[in-house]
């Protein structure tokens, strides 16, 4: 049995990872990094449009700060998030896009002087400070109060991944590459590392660790139609679940992205309407003003997408061999901007439609795109159930995105993540060492070996066949608008398919370089999310951010202001078992309120109102006090030290 | 979208290779796929490893041309296989192999990450200030010009998709040759006022026929960058630099 011994084990490449890594080898520990995949090729690049700072040096930025940053995100997450995590992210963002920029992100800057921009469907002048020239800028982007989202162009995540990457290899980190973790070591209370394939030989190999975190992102994969990348199959989540120890969290919480291109489903920025980009049906009419009068094309991503829908059920879409879809039209944008701040999703339109943007409406449909449950963990990053198993960037549910993500904090969080958990990872190795007795490592490996053996032998099910039906019943079933009926029949579908993945196969035998091999190792785990998935959105009889069910569509605070934990407790059960964590709303700094979006319909928390008052009785207690101290008394929370520190803004210091 | 082409059968013709099979010998292989509005280079293959031929290698991660795993020789030309579309060649011929000057992992896969490691740890492509380590990240940011910004941002947008490196005739002769990927890294950074090497310091990197004096000037590289990056605007100037340096 071939062991690799690390202090750090990360698992994933991506920025979440990578970040992570760096934090921990700066502590001085032995850092491995594993990636399926060379890491500067994760889905990270794929975020274009930019990351959320606080940092309010352009003229429509003007006013922000942690304050406004962490309330768009509780209001965007529609109450779902953990507060106490939103404030830790709010605090440390601005010092992560000021890090990177030492790293070598090229963000694009403030210039002085007026220039043009176009908001609601106008062209209108702006003019930036002379005293702010050369800080970073930042663009709109849907949901926000300010303009705060940190941009390269349409190239983002790529210019951070890269500088983060670069970074990572600065520092000498290994990064283990095309090795996918297939299993946790653990002995029921502590993970211990990870049983790794290696996807060229195809041996197996134990990575024995202090502590294993898990930063593999999302599980968009689970639907026939994505944005993500096509690794983003929500394995790092699937690992955890079948620990049978470790819970997800709030898994029913799928994000669709209003403007993915139709049919491939690739992504078109959010930059693209926060630039001044508008939606379009088939009459060339923009409707969303009439369903969003306020926001209109920026309201919150699940709004928009779900109006969208709305829209084409009237018969406003426009028909095509792929079913209706709308138009995103950023002509009015001109050639300049475009070729200039959103030259990939130009290229993308090129390449991919044989259509030039400066010219033509980008046929878009509302598309999965981010997955707002994960890996239940403490503010810490580390699992509530299993020591030593900590979980960073879209893989975990910490929680701070809840039931709907804002644009631009997803990257965002990647690095932040990153930059605390891996202080909290750093930590819990300093005081813990490794007492896993070799015999426990080598009978995981042997698990894994005999399940492989199995696969390869038997004669069975098509792996490919049973991923196929799995995405298309998330497709039909467990899309934006959900019924119970449906759900149901989601349910017993992926049911079906979890016994009948019990019987997988292989045409090709190979034991090394195998891709089919690969698919059915992964598929069973795959409808083990989707059952958490299905199961979780059936279960929650409410509608709550991107979660919308049309039997329920009121938010109900009083019986679902909490969060879904999802446990496999025994490999023979075909479902998962569901329980819940109640969010304490007298321990909120912002209680429950409305979004702002349509007719407000909910039904309120006993404890809303209490706490309500009982802020105002805090606020006024302290009529001296600046809005720190305010903060503090109203929600305190723990962040790394190093992170606490206030965070100048130009104009206005450190206030 | 396609169009005129629906309907046609393309005849995939692919290179077929398993360095781990004792005994196994690269031989072109031929598939069949029929044609789709839109079709991709990326879904005919996924295609044919499902109906075809299960063992079939290749590589894709984004498949929206921006993570540079798919590169491979398309009917002699080193692009990025997502966002090929079938319907732009005349003939339903295609023919596929894997990048050159890479380790062949089987098929249509080879081994770009340790390539782009040693590469980077060649050129050492990260930012060098010994300075900004103590940077207070509470504190406003350092300033900087605005169309600097942009002409870095023109420059890293490389992908390391290894498609330069598969077109150059130089690398083929000199195996050391560092090629336009690293030369576009030596650009981007060599631009960057936050980084304090001198011309003297990249002298140490390029500055010999490994670098770019080894350059033949066949312009592979700039003909076959997915991303249009200025490869041979950048490698003359990297080169009148490093004569200065040398002086």
């Amino acid at each position: 049995m071939k062991t690799v011994f690390a202090d750090s084990l990360i698992i994933g490449g991506g920025l979440a990872g990578l970040r992570t890594a760096i934090a921990t080898r700066t502590r001085g520990l032995d850092t491995i990094v594993l990636s399926l995949i060379p890491a500067k090729r994760s889905h990270s690049a794929a975020a274009q449009g930019g990351m959320q700072g606080s940092l309010a040096a352009t003229i429509k930025g003007e006013g922000d700060n942690e304050n406004v940053h962490f309330a768009d995100t509780v209001k965007g997450s529609d109450w779902g998030c953990d507060q106490q995590v939103a404030r830790m992210f709010a605090n440390t963002a601005p010092k992560a896009v000021r890090e990177l920029a030492t790293w070598g992100v090229p963000w694009t800057r403030v210039r002085r002087g007026p220039r043009q921009v176009v908001i609601n469907a106008e062209r209108v002048t702006i003019t930036e400070k002379d005293d702010n020239h050369g800080l970073i800028s930042a663009r709109d982007f849907g949901g926000t109060r300010k303009w705060r989202t940190c941009y390269t162009a349409d190239g983002t995540g790529h210019t951070m991944l890269y500088a983060v990457d670069n970074k990572a290899i600065e520092f000498g980190i290994a990064v283990h590459e095309r090795k996918e973790a297939i299993a946790l070591i653990h002995d029921g209370s502590t993970c211990y590392g990870a049983v790794v394939r290696d996807l060229i030989t195809g041996e197996l190999i134990a990575y024995v660790a202090r502590a294993t975190t898990i930063a593999t992102g999302g599980y968009g994969r689970l639907y026939a139609i994505s944005t993500n990348s096509v690794i983003s199959e929500g394995m790092g989540t699937a690992i955890a679940l079948e620990t049978g120890v470790a819970s997800l969290g709030n898994m029913e919480a799928v994000q669709f992205h209003p403007t993915a291109i139709v049919p491939v489903g690739i992504l078109t920025t959010e930059g693209c309407r926060g630039d001044g980009g508008l939606l379009k049906d088939k009459d060339g009419y923009r409707f969303m003003p009439d369903y969003e009068p306020g926001k209109k094309e920026l309201a919150s991503r699940d709004v928009v997408s779900r109006r969208m829908t709305e829209h084409m059920r009237k018969g406003k879409g426009v028909a095509s061999p792929y079913g209706d879809h709308l138009w995103l039209d950023i002509t009015l944008l001109g050639k300049e901007h475009i070729e200039k701040n959103l030259r990939e999703v130009k290229e993308i339109c090129e390449y991919f439609l044989g259509i030039d943007p400066v010219k033509e409406y980008i046929p878009v449909r509302p598309t999965q795109h981010y997955s707002m449950g994960g890996i239940r963990t403490k503010p810490t990053g580390e699992s509530r159930q299993l020591s030593g198993l900590f979980a960073a960037g879209e893989v975990s549910c910490w929680d701070m995105h809840g039931f709907n993500r804002l644009g631009g904090n997803s990257v965002a969080e990647t690095i932040v993540a990153g930059m605390i958990v891996g202080e909290y990872v750093a930590d819990y190795c300093e005081r813990s060492s490794v007492d896993i007795p070799t015999s426990v490592v080598r009978a995981f490996v042997m698990r894994e070996e005999a399940a492989i053996t199995e696969i390869i032998g038997r004669s069975g099910e098509d792996p490919y066949e049973l991923k196929r039906e799995m995405q298309q019943i998330m497709m039909e079933k467990v899309g934006i608008f959900r019924m119970g009926s449906d759900l149901q029949e989601a349910v017993d579908g992926l049911r079906g398919l979890l016994l009948r993945s019990r019987n997988i196969t292989v045409r090709n035998k190979a034991r090394h370089s195998n891709p089919e091999l690969v698919e059915a190792i992964r598929v069973p785990k795959m409808i083990k999310l989707a059952l958490t998935v299905a199961c979780g959105a059936l279960a929650r009889t409410e509608s709550r951010g991107a979660h919308a069910r049309e039997d329920y569509p009121e938010r109900n605070d009083r019986d679902w202001l909490n969060r879904t934990l999802s446990w496999w407790k025994d490999e023979k059960d075909d479902l998962p078992v569901l329980e819940y964590e109640n969010l304490d709303v007298m321990s909120m700094e912002m209680p429950p309120g409305t979004r702002g979006y349509g007719k407000a319909n909910m039904i309120a928390h006993p404890d809303t109102e209490k706490r309500v008052k009982q802020i105002e009785e805090i606020k006024e207690s302290m009529p001296n006090a600046d809005r720190f101290e305010v903060q503090r008394a109203i929600m305190p929370y723990d962040l790394p030290e190093k992170y606490q520190g206030k965070n100048e803004r130009v104009g206005v210091g450190f206030e | 979208m396609s169009g005129a082409n629906d309907g046609r059968t393309l005849k995939f013709h692919i290179l077929k290779y398993d360095p781990q099979q004792g005994g196994d010998k690269p031989r072109m292989v031929t598939y069949e796929v029929k044609e789709a509005p839109g079709m991709t280079i990326f879904i005919a293959l996924n295609e044919i490893r499902e109906t075809q031929d299960r063992a079939l290698q290749f590589d894709f991660v984004c498949r929206a041309g921006i993570c540079g795993s798919c590169g491979m020789v398309i009917n002699g030309k080193p692009d990025l296989a997502c966002r090929t579309l079938t319907a732009k060649f005349k003939k339903p011929e295609i023919t596929l192999l894997p990048l050159p000057a890479f380790d062949l992992i089987g098929d249509l896969s080879v081994n770009t990450g340790s390539y782009t490691r040693a590469m980077s740890e060649r050129v050492r492509t990260w930012i060098h200030d010994e300075e900004g380590k103590q940077v207070d990240l509470n504190e406003l940011e350092e300033r900087m010009d605005p169309d600097l910004a942009d002409e870095i941002y023109e420059l890293d947008r490389c992908i390391e998709c290894g498609c330069c490196i598969s077109a150059c005739a130089t690398k083929r002769m000199r195996d050391g040759f560092l090629g336009a990927m690293g030369f576009m890294k030596v650009a981007r950074f060599a631009v960057d006022s936050r980084d304090k090497r001198s011309d003297s310091d990249w002298y140490e990197v390029i500055g010999n026929d490994d670098g770019v004096f080894g350059c033949m000037s066949l312009m592979g590289c700039e003909d076959n960058c997915p991303k249009d990056l200025p490869h041979q605007t950048k490698i003359a100037y990297l080169r009148r630099k490093m004569v200065g340096a040398a002086r």
